[in-house]
């Protein structure tokens, strides 16, 4: 491509990229609204004390009757207000309320509150503020005169409007750190953020390996291979949901088939929770060795889910490497390991790396298969199962929104080191 | 003296862990299929086939035919020896004809695993490049099988848990027999049930209108875009095809709360206007990405022509970028109509409404002690189907879309 340089822009340039901006407006507006500006939202709702309740504004809840008989001209009755706030935690400040009285309607006795307006036709009450929780009802006489329609439901035809100011926690400009301290406080942030790790690197390594595995067996050419090739992708094409839900089937401690596998060849002598147990200790030669049940199935579970994505461009990279290098290094001795060490892992390396760069940041973003497994319990509670256990099983938007923050900075911390030690030939 | 490198220590070797494997398989798949407590026995298989490799290896000079058949059976009454007469089971489960079908099957795969295996090995000490070799044959069958059935069984027992009745399933989990005598009304009585009580098809319809409606946005928004960034120059250009996968690093996870707020406001939330919006801001970074790869492997030239034939530069979009790159769109949509049919986190969050659920919302709600087990599975499978059909359908245009753009999971 030549570059312009300092030459001054010509028309036609102008016009290629004024075209270029307009064809590229419409994604980067969706972008804009849905990536970035959430993104700066989150830090927002991180330094605010906001609850999921708040997410419904304060309100005014207001409901008009007449009380006694009123029909006929002379006719004397009560108007009645009842308000109400419909926040427990917010007061309303400056209400004032509106409201047209249907014609033959006059007005006797007036709350002190409230005022004519319209001559007569309309009321006007303020009602200052109202506490959290305050309520209260507005009195008003009224007698009919010939002109009133007899029918009571036309108080009704015209609503009262309402107008107030009322404090809002997610436009208010109060910031507070107690999300963060309340998170980084708890006793077990650190051990949410140790199995967040010990998730992400045996997940990534895991399916990193098991690819590498699958390549090496696919790149052979045997009868079925093409079938073969599209069933272990399976796993990765099926949905979350399935697949999540046939390993809790399958393991479930009752009706689940591996366990009555293992009870069945005298493996186990009672049904295992393999998903709902935070600790296992298995005995081999006298020593008891513990480890993380659960944990350890979530991780099998993203190895498996993931290791065909590695396989297919580990695959497509090795099918990429000419033939004749191999048949050198077959004339000149070199053994099946030698070939594999010397001559396909430097030309996969690129691709290794960079799976292993973008798997591993995607493995500690993965949501869906913890919380479909075992629901962030039994000692599986990631970072990103920790942002929806906060958020909105405690209902604390700010909390969850300040664990965000956390697996963000978390996430640039993990792009700088990579960009840092990342071979530049890589892709 | 390393006598791992001998070739009698390696065809024995080979034929223990073929015997004993494939004996693993069949009483697996004997009890999957049958339901009947079996016993494992591995170790008798196992020196049956070591001693079958005994004999593979040194009988190499006698006849192909007379060898396998003589390995065979040698093989097969070995087993049946050693096990007592009762290769699978010692308490007499199972039919008679079960028992030898299943034997004739481990002992025939056992033995062909085993000669493929061996080769052209001699029981002699072996050189380190044939040595290596034959190891790595092992290695590769006992990957293949390995993956085949970690890969399968999972599938394997949600189609069969979704067939089953309650009873029989609480009953004896490993049953995965199936009785097609009762009638196509009680096989699939999850399946009709789903559609007839839980309204299946309504969440049918929604996950498609959903995932079309989101492939067509993407498709509007991301081939302009991908042109713009593969052929026209302007300021920024490089910066931005660079930094455009950023975005896709991003986790939901981070959104999900100011967009929970944001949409519950503007009563956007619980709709599927709501997850159309969200669903294409995620699929275009990646699909501009795929295709502006594509778009600047076209020639320029055409461009030029096009121009000076008089067209405008949208109609080259249209009458020429576009017809050009059929397989590459054609890759873009499919991988996006599969992230947005497979998208669980979103539809979760914001969906309130039955009448709303996509299949992922929908299948969440079935998990409840009160909704059988069957009906989660059959569920399962009515989300999975779709999807499968369309990759198998399509499956050389996925794989070149999902290696060409993306590492998304």
């Amino acid at each position: 491509m030549t570059q312009p340089g300092r030459r001054r822009e010509g028309a036609l340039q102008r016009r290629e990229k004024r075209l270029a901006y307009a064809l590229l407006m419409p994604t980067f507006l969706l972008v804009l609204a849905v990536v970035l500006l959430p993104l700066v939202a989150n830090f927002w709702i991180s330094v605010k004390p906001v609850t999921l309740a708040d997410l419904r504004p304060p309100t005014l809840i207001l409901k008009e009757q007449v009380r006694g008989d009123f029909a006929a001209a002379g006719d004397n009755a009560r108007l009645e207000y009842r308000y109400r706030n419909s926040s427990i935690t917010y007061p309303l400040e400056a209400v004032v309320f509106n409201d047209t009285l249907p014609s033959g309607v006059v007005v006797t006795s007036l709350d002190p509150a409230c005022d004519l307006e319209k001559a007569g036709a309309g009321i006007r009450c303020d009602l200052a503020t109202l506490v959290a929780k305050g309520r209260g009802k507005i009195q008003i006489g009224i007698t009919a005169t010939k002109a009133f329609g007899g029918d009571k439901s036309s108080f009704k035809a015209s609503r009262p409007i309402v107008r107030f100011s009322s404090y809002n926690v997610m436009t208010s400009f109060d910031f507070t750190l107690t999300n963060f301290e309340r998170i980084f406080s708890a006793a077990e942030f650190w051990d949410v953020l140790k199995v967040s790790i010990y998730y992400t690197v045996f997940g990534t390594a895991g399916a990193l390996l098991f690819g590498l595995f699958a390549a090496q067996i696919m790149q052979k050419t045997f009868p079925g291979r093409p079938v073969i090739r599209g069933l272990m992708l399976f796993p990765y094409v099926a949905p979350v949901i399935a697949v999540a839900f046939s390993w809790v089937v399958l393991f479930d401690p009752f009706s689940g088939a591996v366990n009555a596998m293992l009870m069945q060849m005298n493996i186990a002598e009672g049904p295992i929770n393999f998903f709902g147990q935070r600790m296992v200790t298995i005995h081999i030669f006298g020593y008891g060795i513990s480890l993380p049940m659960a944990l350890t199935m979530v991780i099998l579970f993203e190895i498996w889910r993931y290791f065909p994505l590695s396989f297919l461009f580990i695959l497509a990279r090795m099918q990429s490497i000419p033939s004749d290098i191999y048949e050198a290094a077959e004339i000149d001795g070199a053994s099946p390991i030698q070939q594999f060490w010397f001559l396909s892992l430097p030309f996969i390396a690129g691709i290794l790396a960079v799976l292993f760069l973008l798997r591993f940041i995607w493995t500690f973003n993965k949501f869906d298969d913890i919380f479909l497994l075992t629901g962030g319990n039994a000692g599986t509670r990631t970072l990103t199962v920790n942002v929806y256990e906060q958020a909105f099983a405690i209902s604390n938007l700010g909390a969850g929104a300040a664990v965000a923050v956390v697996i963000f900075v978390l996430l640039l911390i993990f792009s700088v080191i990579f960009i840092r030690f990342s071979p530049k030939d890589a892709g | 003296m390393k006598i791992w490198r001998h070739g009698l220590f390696g065809a024995v070797l080979a034929g223990g862990v073929w015997a004993s494997l494939w004996q693993i398989v069949v009483t697996i798949a004997l009890i999957l299929t049958t339901g009947t407590g079996l016993t494992l026995q591995a170790g008798p298989a196992m020196l049956a086939g070591m001693a079958g490799g005994m004999i593979a290896i040194l009988f190499r000079p006698v006849g192909r035919l007379l060898r396998h058949s003589a390995g065979i059976i040698v093989v097969a009454l070995l087993i049946w020896g050693f096990t007592l007469g009762a290769p699978f089971d010692p308490d007499n489960l199972l039919q008679r004809w079960q028992s030898w079908t299943a034997l004739a099957i481990t002992t025939t795969a056992s033995w062909f695993s085993l000669s493929a295996t061996i080769g052209e090995m001699l029981p002699v000490m072996q050189a380190r490049y044939a040595c290596e070799k034959f190891y790595l044959r092992l290695l590769w069958g006992l990957g293949l099988t390995m993956f085949v059935l970690i890969v399968s069984i999972p599938f394997y027992v949600m189609v069969m848990t979704s067939l089953t009745s309650q009873q029989s399933l609480l009953a004896n989990p490993l049953d995965f027999s199936i009785d097609p005598s009762v009638g196509a009304a009680v096989l699939f009585r999850s399946y009709i049930e789903l559609f007839t009580k839980y309204d299946f098809g309504t969440l049918l319809l929604n996950s498609a209108i959903v995932s079309v409606a989101t492939v067509l946005i993407t498709l509007i928004f991301s081939v302009p875009g991908a042109y713009a960034v593969a052929k026209l120059r302007f300021p920024g250009r490089k910066w931005l095809s660079g930094s455009v996968l950023l975005i896709y690093l991003i986790p939901a996870i981070i959104l999900v709360i100011p967009l929970y707020a944001v949409f519950s406001q503007l009563g956007l939330r619980n709709s599927l206007l709501g997850l159309c919006i969200v669903y294409p801001a995620t699929t275009i970074p990646v699909a501009l990405y795929m295709l502006r790869g594509y778009f600047a492997g076209l020639p320029s030239e055409l461009d030029d022509a096009g121009l000076m034939d008089g067209l405008s530069r949208l109609q080259i979009i249209t009458r020429i970028a576009m017809p050009l790159s059929t397989p590459a769109i054609a890759s873009v949509a499919l991988y996006v109509f599969m992230i947005a049919w497979n998208e669980f986190l979103f539809a979760f969050m914001f969906l309130d409404d039955v009448k709303l659920f996509t299949l992922s919302r929908g299948i969440v709600s079935l998990n409840s002690s009160e909704v059988p087990r069957q009906h989660l599975m059959a569920g399962a499978v009515i989300a999975t189907t779709p999807v499968l059909v369309l990759f198998l359908w399509f499956e050389r245009f996925l794989v070149s879309g999902l290696t060409a753009g993306s590492v998304k999971g």
